[in-house]
């Protein structure tokens, strides 16, 4: 009995502590981001058996709130819900009340009424989680809020460098391209320096923004810096964010050819990794997204079981109150 | 130039055994003073009541009332967020006899007829008066110079196209060159608008940090550097709003030393809380200029200390609550300050040493006065009485609840704060009683 009481424990996800939310790595420990990720792992074991689905959060039910487009992250939040047996409603922008100018407190207070455990939200705006979780009882977990933070990405990342290259510890990754207007990159440095990897950001001087370094990593304008990581991870050119006439860089025909990602500038062996949607042949060659050292289907994959982690680690523990803000000093 | 309410009721009291501080008049004693129909009529030790209501100053400050020459009254248009009575109501609480009220309201005051009506208006209700500046710019558009001669004799008490900059330097070397028949002073909010554009905080560390789009301390400073220069070209006087950034604040001193008659502001906000402040993502610490960095931060104080910057100023900017309940990155840029002004200043500057209490009383009262050509405020016989009652000993909570203004952005929500302020006299009419 002893001996199949631990093979059980072995399967069991550890417990977590009470916490409310997951808005930005910022608020993790490196404790608590071990934990999730062996939940994950944990996860994607009962994922190879024949039913997939756990009972886990039976009765359970997430909201998902999207205000900008978005394949992967919806589609696996809401995949992971279904996966735990959560209850689950997705809810666009477009096509809902904030077509009719409603303001994000109001549709807060509208969906939280019908007491839903999390929400799970994308919103274009930094500080909308933070908003909703004044106004709603639920969980809060951001899926996205403007230039600032996706902290399921990152934890995906870690998990897909994990899962390859064995530890994280000591990686070396190399990050390039618009960092500037990318919430990937500012989670993504926060999460690999709090595990102890070394990030060094490269891209052109407009795209890198000032201070940044005041996060932990290294800043490089050459793109020959990526041959010394372990993993390359390339942001994608957001076109969509460029201001017009802003001239961060002179045209994407020079960004492709002075900081593009080519087989040409990588050694056999550096894995790579992108947060998708990739454009080719802008940030990334054909070549290297199809090669065997491109995980970026692992990294889906693995945004499958580390959401199915979050939302796990939000819902299993008691209630617990909502953590007061901090009281702002006065200098 | 300033106008309040108006009539009989002038004040005659005596406030006994306070210490007296006129930073003007040089003044730093324990004694009594008399106000006999609204003006200063005695000081002295037992000074006869002469039938006055006494009020027990042991162990208070008195001190000549505070000038704030930079508030948003928004009227006209904006009267959901603050009037002239609630907004001048706060203003006595804050302690203050006088406010000036920028133009960028809806119309804006770039014309005598807009002028007027708020003049008559602060007739009726301002519980402590009221000088209006007018646009600098038609319609704050930064194109064609307003009507300067005819609104300075309408009353206007100065002129500022504050919340814009002026941006071609060719007009704003006319408007230089063109104000100075009114003898009024031109306010100018010094930001070069393509390097600040889409800007929600400073840029550095924590803008990097949070994703913020940054507004550099160069945006600010650039246009400081160059109105410096006109103004010296011109060898007209100027005033410079807000200051935020160390590099403007070294701007300002060599142009000083250089003889530009060159005076500024600075806000509480500003000399307080740093950027490190707006990891909170509290849009009541969104405000435009952006909090700096500790560094900038130092530079003010010490500037504030040593007199190159020579006023505080609120820049009380009311914000509907509904405005403000929105995501940061959503929210419109200000915050209230007028009845937290003191306290803010007392609690962060005075009480760790960083700068002495008279500077800063000169700093709220005399200093803003005399950059706009007013009157100092003063405890003097025969000055009419403007007095501020503080008790620098109590401590209180801000409270949403208690503000006179009709706005409660507050980016001291919560705070405990040392230094309160317990009765206004403005104008020689009793505006505040608390």
């Amino acid at each position: 009995m002893g001996e199949i009481h631990v093979m059980r424990e072995q399967f069991l996800p550890p417990k977590p502590p009470p916490r409310r939310h997951l808005i930005s790595i910022a608020d993790l420990s490196r404790e608590d981001v071990e934990r999730l990720l062996a939940t994950a792992r944990s996860f994607s074991r009962s994922l190879e058996r024949e039913v997939k689905k756990l009972p886990t959060l039976r009765g359970h039910t997430i909201v998902n709130v999207f205000y900008e487009s978005s394949t992967r992250t919806s589609s696996s939040f809401e995949l992971a819900a279904k996966r735990l047996s959560a209850d689950t409603m997705s809810i666009k922008a477009s096509g809902s009340s904030v077509d009719k100018g409603e303001s994000l407190k109001d549709t807060a207070l509208t969906l939280g009424a019908y007491d839903p455990d999390v929400i799970v939200i994308r919103h274009p705006q930094i500080g909308a989680p933070q908003l909703v979780a004044r106004y709603t009882e639920a969980h809060v977990v951001n899926a996205g809020d403007g230039k600032h933070q996706h902290p399921t990405q990152a934890l995906l990342d870690l998990y897909t460098i994990q899962e390859e290259l064995g530890r994280i510890e000591g990686i070396h990754v190399a990050i390039v391209g618009d960092v500037l207007h990318s919430r990937v990159a500012r989670s993504d440095v926060q999460a690999l320096t709090l595990m102890g990897a070394r990030v060094t950001l490269v891209g052109p001087p407009p795209l890198i923004p000032r201070g940044i370094k005041a996060m932990g990593c290294e800043v490089s304008h050459e793109i020959d810096a990526i041959a010394a990581a372990d993993v390359v991870y390339v942001l994608r050119m957001q076109r969509e964010r460029m201001q017009e006439g802003a001239n961060y860089v002179p045209s994407l025909r020079e960004y492709s050819a002075r900081w593009g990602v080519t087989p040409e500038r990588l050694r056999p062996g550096q894995k790579v990794m992108h947060p998708g949607p990739m454009n080719r042949g802008v940030e990334i060659d054909p070549r290297v997204a199809d090669a065997a050292d491109a995980l970026i289907e692992t990294q889906v994959r693995a945004g499958l079981v580390t959401r199915m982690a979050v939302l796990y680690d939000l819902l299993t523990t008691g209630p617990v109150g909502v953590r007061a803000p901090d009281p702002l000093e006065v200098a | 130039m300033l106008y309040g309410k108006t009539g009989p009721s002038l004040v005659d009291l005596v406030v006994r055994g306070a210490r007296v501080i006129d930073p003007v008049e040089k003044l730093d004693a324990v004694c009594d003073v008399l106000v006999d129909g609204g003006v200063v009529s005695q000081l002295g030790t037992n000074v006869d009541a002469n039938g006055h209501r006494v009020v027990d100053g042991a162990g208070l400050v008195l001190a000549p009332a505070f000038v704030d020459p930079h508030v948003h009254l928004r009227v006209p248009g904006g009267e959901d967020e603050e009037t002239i009575a609630s907004g001048t109501a706060a203003a006595a609480a804050g302690g203050y006899c006088a406010i000036l009220a920028m133009p960028n309201t809806e119309p804006v005051v770039d014309s005598a007829a807009v002028l007027g009506s708020l003049i008559e208006d602060a007739k009726a209700q301002a519980e402590v008066p009221v000088g209006f500046l007018a646009a600098i710019t038609r319609g704050q558009d930064g194109a064609e110079l307003t009507e300067m001669a005819e609104l300075a004799e309408q009353g206007a008490a100065g002129f500022t196209d504050d919340g814009r900059p002026v941006v071609p330097p060719a007009l704003m070397r006319r408007a230089l060159q063109y104000h100075g028949i009114t003898g009024r002073r031109l306010a100018l909010h010094c930001e070069e608008p393509t390097l600040s554009r889409g800007a929600q905080m400073h840029e550095g560390a924590v803008s990097a940090e949070l994703g913020f789009t940054g507004y550099p301390s160069v945006a600010e400073s650039v246009m400081v550097e160059r109105d410096l220069s006109l103004a010296a070209y011109e060898q007209a006087p100027l005033h410079l709003l807000h200051l935020s950034a160390r590099e403007s604040v070294e701007a300002l001193r060599a142009a000083q030393a250089n003889g530009v008659a060159a005076t500024a502001e600075v806000t509480p906000h500003h000399l307080c809380l740093t950027e490190e402040a707006v990891r909170t993502l509290d849009p009541n610490l969104k405000m435009n200029p952006p909090l700096r960095s500790e560094d900038d931060r130092s530079a003010l104080v010490g500037a504030l200390r040593d007199g190159t910057i020579g006023s505080v100023a609120t820049d009380h900017a009311p914000h509907a609550r509904h405005e403000k309940e929105v995501p940061f990155e959503a929210a419109p840029f200000g915050v209230t300050g007028l009845e937290t002004a003191f306290a803010a200043l007392y609690t962060s500057l005075v009480e760790p040493g960083l700068v002495p209490l008279e500077t800063l009383l000169e700093r709220m009262s005399g200093g803003p006065a005399r950059a706009y050509g007013l009157e100092p405020p003063r405890i003097a016989v025969g000055a009419p009485a403007n007095l501020v009652l503080l008790d620098t000993q109590a401590t209180w909570r801000v409270e949403e609840d208690r503000f006179r203004s009709r706005s409660a952005n507050s980016w001291l929500l919560g705070q405990t704060l040392r230094g309160q302020v317990r009765m206004t006299v403005a104008a020689g009419r009793m505006a505040f009683d608390g």
